[in-house]
């Protein structure tokens, strides 16, 4: 049990009550302000349930088909509202199944808390009935977990649980309780958590970063900026665009930094990376000063590091002070919040156009338009191309639908071609590339935003892994909209093996049931397209409807993802074919 | 230089918590990175526990690490040393036969040369321990080696370092 040293505490609840553990924790959840969280039950977290249910009219439990439908969920919700997602599993295999929802979210820094029941205390390491070790096996991929083995622990470490899931580069917390503390009563207090003695959330920033920062903005010929997810996790959108526009600088972005600025800004220049723009990736090596902000400088982004921005000064803004110097060296790290470092930094900027070097990445675009873009979105060739789809998609939602893409080549399709107008709009896997994340994540996401349209790209791979969350999508009536790109082949892991490995399409092509059917099964109205003419209606029933809608769309089987860097091959060495 | 490896020892200062000591070997391990020699202890603030960890790595490496340390929730704080830098020791325990103690001067010669000293003895054997060095500690065990050993046993590195840690600073400025 902690001291009170080293927490901060906020009172929140006035006097003390005698209750169970259990209720507590339901109680811990609601002065959170967790309005839902999502779920699988089992036997050692039923005392925990049975409160659920006396709360029921203040706390809605989804019950997802799968715990990894739960973590996903609690993702959506996280990622579309910036509040922390709750999932909730029982011990043993429940646990378990939580895994690859908790990598997901610790990789892409979404908060997130999880709740597991655990075998009693007094049965631990005894190879209980479904015990495991879930501490142990989820320490590598949380920020922070606790097992709670006595009901008095519950209020404190329930509320440091919020405040390291949400605080800092956010990120998921799980908490284990053992049976016997559950069942356990005490007098309950809640306090809200607002310090850890040993964690920093944010570093101070040092005034003189931000003073180098602007001067070397300020004298660059070609600053070019990357900004990432961390511009979308503090909201500084706006600073961020107040910043750019000021000092005149092409602005790209990472997978899950897309969507913080309109797409149609005339300084989006769009996404580097493997799969991303032909302009950014080319120009990220001929910049004089590269900005990057909120974002790590992964591999997929980078490329070889050995041959990546050389020539450039990078001034890294950043809020966890390991990712500085990790991958790229900085010349100015800025550390801090990115919202307060972008506000900070703006009076320090002169005002600035680069109207030639603006008109580089024009010219290289226009060369990725003709190349790669117009037969993608506008393809003469008889088969449909998932590219024509996400711009069918674009014109009806008018650029104002949250897309949860899953993973693999309708993902990069997604994430090239998805219109954006409001932030907090593109929700998929980026650092862990869960294939199934896109459905559950989507119920989330929806029952988050209930006002907003939240459509689903998966392709037939990644949505028979999760796509027993239909089950959800049916008893919870969430009216998401599922559009799924079916191309008969794991598309991503087939280019490769057409490009790498001579065209050995090993465990590659898919035999794929009538989804349509499938979807029917659930209640859900569906519908298959295979023709071009067919695909504008069919895209405007689902935008139209009011309720759960699948669409599939049967699309060219060996369509390849360009551009392309190679994986080592250098970013200017992005190929458009 | 940067490519060169070379021991560094690690400090970190860290909440007392169940767990933390299978985060921190989580962040080695995962690099593939070989520990040296650890030892946890309280440490000169009440209720902080020290890590001391030494590593074999280059100077890149060791500053990545410290980040990846102290990211760590419930890591107050970590510093990393060269051998220079600190002022270290280690510990070990030999088991001999007491026959030899009285029977075999060279013996106890040997001790007292190298500054070990006899914690215990009774009829069936002694036990010596000495604090050094690695090397002193090696020399030693390679001097007794030809008396045979009954047990050996060595301790990890404890070090305090030359400069000042100022962990006391970060607690009361938490405090504040």
């Amino acid at each position: 049990m902690e001291t009170q040293v080293l927490l901060k505490k906020k009172k929140v609840t006035q006097d003390t009550e005698r209750i169970t553990g259990c209720e507590a924790i339901v109680r811990c959840l609601l002065a959170e302000g967790v309005d839902v969280l999502y779920g699988y039950p089992g036997g050692a977290i039923m005392p925990v349930y049975d409160e659920l249910f006396k709360y029921k009219d203040k706390i809605h439990h989804v019950l997802t088909r799968h715990e990894q439908g739960a973590t996903h969920s609690a993702q959506g919700y996280a990622r579309i509202s910036g509040r922390v997602g709750v999932a909730i599993a029982t011990s043993g295999p429940g646990a378990t199944n939580l895994i690859t929802g908790i990598a997901d979210a610790q990789i892409d820094s979404t908060p997130m808390v999880c709740i597991t029941g655990q075998v009693a205390s007094h049965l631990l390491g005894s190879d209980a009935f479904q015990e495991t070790d879930i501490v142990g096996i989820s320490t590598p991929v949380t920020k922070w977990n606790h097992q709670i083995t006595k009901a008095s622990e519950i209020p404190e470490v329930m509320a440091k649980a919020f405040y390291l899931a949400k605080s800092g580069r956010p990120g998921p917390v799980l908490i284990d309780i053992t049976k016997d503390a559950q069942l356990e009563e005490f007098d309950f207090v809640y306090e809200e958590c607002t310090g850890v003695r040993s964690y920093n959330p944010v570093p101070k920033t040092d005034p003189n970063s931000l003073l180098r920062a602007a001067q070397l903005i300020n004298t660059a010929k070609k600053p070019m900026v990357v900004w990432g997810q961390g511009v979308i996790l503090s909201e500084a959108e706006e600073q961020l665009k107040t910043v750019i526009e000021k000092a005149g600088i092409p602005s790209a972005w990472t997978i899950l930094g897309a969507s913080a600025i309109p797409t149609s800004h005339p300084l989006n220049v769009g996404m580097v990376g493997m799969h991303g723009n032909y302009a950014p990736n080319v120009l990220t090596n001929e910049c004089d000063v590269l900005i990057a902000i909120g974002m790590r400088f992964d591999d997929r982004v980078t490329g070889n590091l050995n041959t990546y921005a050389k020539q450039a000064k990078v001034i890294h803004f950043e809020i966890d002070p390991s990712e500085i110097d990790k991958n790229v060296r900085a010349d100015i790290p800025v550390l801090g919040d990115a919202k307060a470092s972008l506000t900070a930094l703006l009076p320090m900027l002169k005002s600035n156009t680069h109207p030639d070097w603006l008109e580089r990445f024009k010219t290289l675009y226009a060369i990725e338009f003709n190349k790669v873009i117009r037969p993608d979105i506008f393809p003469t060739k008889e088969g449909l191309t998932m590219g024509e789809v996400i711009r069918e998609i674009n014109v009806q939602s008018k650029g104002d639908a949250a897309i949860v893409s899953d993973v693999g080549q309708h993902q990069m399709i997604t994430c090239r071609y998805a219109e954006f107008n409001k932030t907090k709009s593109n929700i998929t896997s980026g650092g862990l590339g869960t294939m199934g994340f896109a459905l559950p994540a989507a119920i989330g996401a929806k029952m988050a935003a209930p006002d907003r349209d939240v459509i689903v790209i998966a392709g037939d791979g990644g949505y028979q892994m999760t796509i027993q969350e239909l089950g959800t999508i049916f008893q919870t009536k969430v009216p998401v909209k599922i559009v799924v790109l079916n191309n008969e082949f794991l598309g991503m892991v087939r280019q490769w093996q057409q490009l790498f490995f001579d065209k050995r399409y090993a465990s590659t092509e898919m035999t794929n049931p009538d989804f349509v059917s499938i979807a029917k099964g659930y209640s859900i109205s569906a519908q298959k397209v295979t023709k071009r003419e067919e695909l504008e209606s069919a895209i405007s029933e689902m935008m139209a409807c009011k309720d759960a809608y699948f669409l599939e769309v049967c699309v060219e089987k060996e369509d390849n993802v360009f551009p392309m860097i190679p994986t080592g091959a250098s970013v200017s060495d992005i190929r458009l074919e | 230089m940067k490519n060169t490896t070379q021991l560094y020892t690690v400090s970190v200062y860290t909440e007392n918590n169940i767990g933390l000591l299978n985060r921190l070997s989580a962040i080695f391990q995962r690099r593939h990175i070989n520990v040296e020699s650890l030892n946890t202890s309280v440490s000169e603030i009440e209720g902080v526990s020290r890590f001391t960890i030494v590593i074999n790595v280059t100077e890149l490496q060791i500053k990545k690490i410290i980040g990846q340390i102290e990211k760590q929730v419930e890591v107050i704080k970590a510093y990393f040393h060269k051998d220079e830098d600190t002022i270290y020791q280690e510990s070990c325990l030999f088991k001999i036969k007491s026959d030899l103690l009285f029977e075999d001067f060279q013996i106890q010669n040997i001790i007292k040369e190298s500054n070990a000293r006899i914690v215990t003895v009774n009829k069936d054997f002694f036990v010596l321990e000495k604090s050094g060095k690695r090397k002193e500690i090696e020399l030693l065990y390679s001097e007794l080696k030809r008396f045979g050993i009954m047990q050996f046993v060595h301790s990890g590195r404890i070090a305090v370092t030359r400069d000042e840690l100022k962990i006391s600073t970060l607690i009361k400025a938490f405090n504040a």
